[in-house]
């Protein structure tokens, strides 16, 4: 074992098992990039895919780094409150599933602003729609990026700011090219690739953490209490983390409620519904992320509690990953350098594919909602259209790049919630309306989106997040006038009822023919978009 | 609204609105309302029910089954997980069995324009 670096392991095996699995990726996406010819192409991967691997591909777009190693992490050093956070995550799926996906599939073609301007006015709800998904995919798409950066400390020995930067750039260059070659054909198989070496990675490692317990999983918690010395009893019982005072908890309930309600409002999930070609796939697909993503979640359980008791919180707080190092280090303590080559190279491939799923999402956002229908009125060419597209996969790897080299030695981690937060707020309400609210109108989506957007942000920037103690991003500044370190207990209800008053105050003739053809073609499928034929 | 029985279809109404006046539309929705809406309440409830005992109810979720180390707050957590399944399960054999031949005649006679 070389013990080069800061960490244990080999990081040329590391390296060798990710180049392995980036050849084999690419491969396969140059292969898929044969067909690329339409929009639908390009941008739905021809909705040609089965609801078992669209599923598979969201829980490969869903299970992002901070998923699986940060939930590890946080059960290995808090406990169950770490379990805490996965169930949110998972909880969420049934929103998904109950309310939006069959019918987005059947009201819409590529985005999200598809189905909410479906019978408001286009240009307003469209730059509104695409502005909330621009920013949500670029929240999240920093935090990935910022956290490969520290990554590469921990599993590829790299240390120096130089090498980490270049790292994120090797990142951004692989992710433009999967993109632009493979746009969404390719990028869903990466992520199904990806899920399927993560889920089975995490299965192997879950398997052999039981049977290192008999297969007793109070013994594998009294492990865990055992290692962490006299406070260890903290860890099965919940508040380690969040419980510590009133604001605390009320941060953690705002916390619950953006997990719950920000999936069904993800721009990068929204947009997978329309890869497969009816709406009984993509209700196939959401039950298959369901189960892949719950199975998953409960290996963290084990994975987490295991890491505590195999490793121990102050081995995994003192390595150059802190809290994501969790995961890995117990794939060492468990195999050796291969098994922890094996869950490096699976936690970059994470990475790459949910930037990927990022960048399809924001490119097409742009092009489809701002560049064709709201500059061109419309009126463009499918092929110009996807031009831009791809011109834009170029500048969100270049911003990516840029903006995660910025971020990595910052605490960005609150991003991802960030994210779920404007997703609850701006995004879902609008959908849940415009899919069954009769009365909501051009004015109530243009409030609930904006009113969402602008309250998320402004109370992030002035939370202790931010600002006003040594953990947040400016410690030396001091503007936390919002106590919480989540927005949303405040901005989704608040997204919620302003689309209600803006809707109710606007003068806007109501357009019934409309939303009888949206109801209409909603719940029967009647006119919603074709696969485009197998050449 | 018109009665549906004498009067022909109000000037200017468009193939959708027929649609969605007719009876099979309107039992479709109300089938799938009556399923998705109650269903969508009940684990928003249960799922905030659980996070507030986590929240407020330490001493309760921290008690330990029969000397073992398992808690009553990990029995609560997995039980989201089974209600998840569980509630995905029956979504789905539900729309399977009973709302998908129903949408696809709607979808047919829609799309062949007998309707």
């Amino acid at each position: 074992m070389s013990e080069t670096g800061t960490d244990i392991g080999n990081p040329w095996v590391n390296i060798g098992i990710f180049a392995a699995f980036v050849l084999v990726t690419l491969v396969i996406v140059f292969r898929a990039s044969r067909q690329n010819k339409s929009a639908a192409d390009f941008y739905a991967g021809g909705r040609n895919f089965t609801g078992p691997q669209n599923g598979t591909a969201i829980a490969g777009d869903y299970l992002s780094a901070a998923s699986f190693l940060g939930i590890c992490g946080a059960i290995a050093l808090n406990g169950y409150d770490g379990f805490l956070y996965s169930i949110g995550f998972l909880v969420a799926w049934l929103v998904a599933l109950l309310l939006v996906a069959e019918l987005l599939r059947n009201t819409g073609k590529f985005t999200m602003a598809d189905v909410l301007s479906f019978r408001l006015r286009q240009r307003p709800v469209r730059m509104a729609a695409a502005l909330a998904t621009l920013l949500v995919v670029f929240f999240y798409l920093l935090a990935q990026m910022a956290g490969a950066g520290g990554l590469v400390a921990l599993l590829l020995g790299v240390d120096s700011q130089a090498g980490q930067s270049l790292v994120i750039a090797v990142v951004g260059a692989l992710m433009i090219l999967y993109v632009l070659v493979g746009g969404m054909k390719g990028t869903t198989w990466v992520q199904i690739i990806k899920a399927v070496l993560l889920i089975a990675g995490a299965a192997i490692m879950t398997v052999w953490v039981l049977a290192k317990f008999g297969f007793n999983l109070s013994d594998l918690l009294g492990g865990a209490v055992e290692m962490a010395g006299p406070e260890g009893q903290s860890l099965l019982e919940p508040g380690k983390q969040y419980g510590a005072d009133g604001t605390s908890k009320l941060s953690f309930l705002s916390l619950a409620l953006a997990l719950v309600l920000g999936t069904a409002g993800l721009p990068h999930v929204l947009m997978r519904f329309y890869t497969v070609p009816t709406a009984q796939e993509a209700r196939r697909s959401v039950v298959w992320a369901i189960w892949l993503i719950g199975i998953f979640y409960l290996f963290t359980l084990v994975l987490g509690y295991g890491a505590g008791a195999l490793v121990g919180p102050e081995a995994i707080n003192n390595a150059p990953g802190g809290v994501n190092s969790a995961a890995p280090l117990l794939a060492f303590a468990l195999g050796g350098e291969i098994l922890l080559g094996l869950i490096s190279a699976v936690a970059f491939a994470t990475i790459l594919a949910v930037v990927a799923g990022l960048t399809i999402t924001a490119a097409a956002s742009f092009s489809h909602d701002i560049y064709a229908n709201v500059i061109k009125k419309g009126k463009v060419k499918p092929d110009a259209e996807v031009r831009i597209a791809r011109w834009t996969v170029v500048v969100i790897g270049v911003v990516a790049i840029v903006g995660g080299i910025f971020a990595q030695n910052q605490n960005v981690a609150f991003l991802v919630a960030l994210a779920f937060a404007v997703a609850a707020s701006a995004n879902l309400p609008t959908i849940v309306y415009s899919l069954f609210w009769k009365r909501f109108n051009t004015s109530g989506a243009l409030w609930s989106i904006y009113g969402g957007l602008v309250s998320c942000i402004v109370l992030i920037v002035l939370s202790p997040t931010v600002s006003g103690n040594e953990k947040a991003m400016f410690p030396s500044a001091d503007f936390d006038i919002f106590p919480l370190t989540n927005p949303g207990l405040v901005s989704i209800p608040l997204g919620f009822l302003l689309g209600i008053v803006g809707t109710l105050l606007s003068k806007e003739q109501p357009h019934p023919e409309k939303f009888a053809e949206m109801e209409v073609r909603s719940l029967t499928g009647a006119g919603a978009e074709k696969a485009v034929a197998k050449h | 609204m018109t009665d549906l029985s004498t009067a022909g279809p109000p000037p200017g109404e468009t193939e959708y609105q027929r649609v969605q006046r007719s009876d099979e539309f309107q039992g479709l929705r109300r089938a799938f309302r009556n399923f998705v809406f109650p269903m969508t309440a009940l684990f928003l409830v249960w799922y905030f029910v659980y996070v507030l005992l986590a929240n407020y109810a330490h001493d309760f979720m921290s008690i330990r089954l029969g000397g073992s180390n398992i808690t009553v707050g990990l029995l609560f957590g997995l039980g989201q997980f089974v209600s998840t399944f569980a509630i995905t399960m029956l979504y789905a054999r539900w729309a399977n069995r009973k709302f998908d031949a129903r949408a696809d005649a709607l979808r047919r006679e829609i799309e062949e324009g007998e309707l």
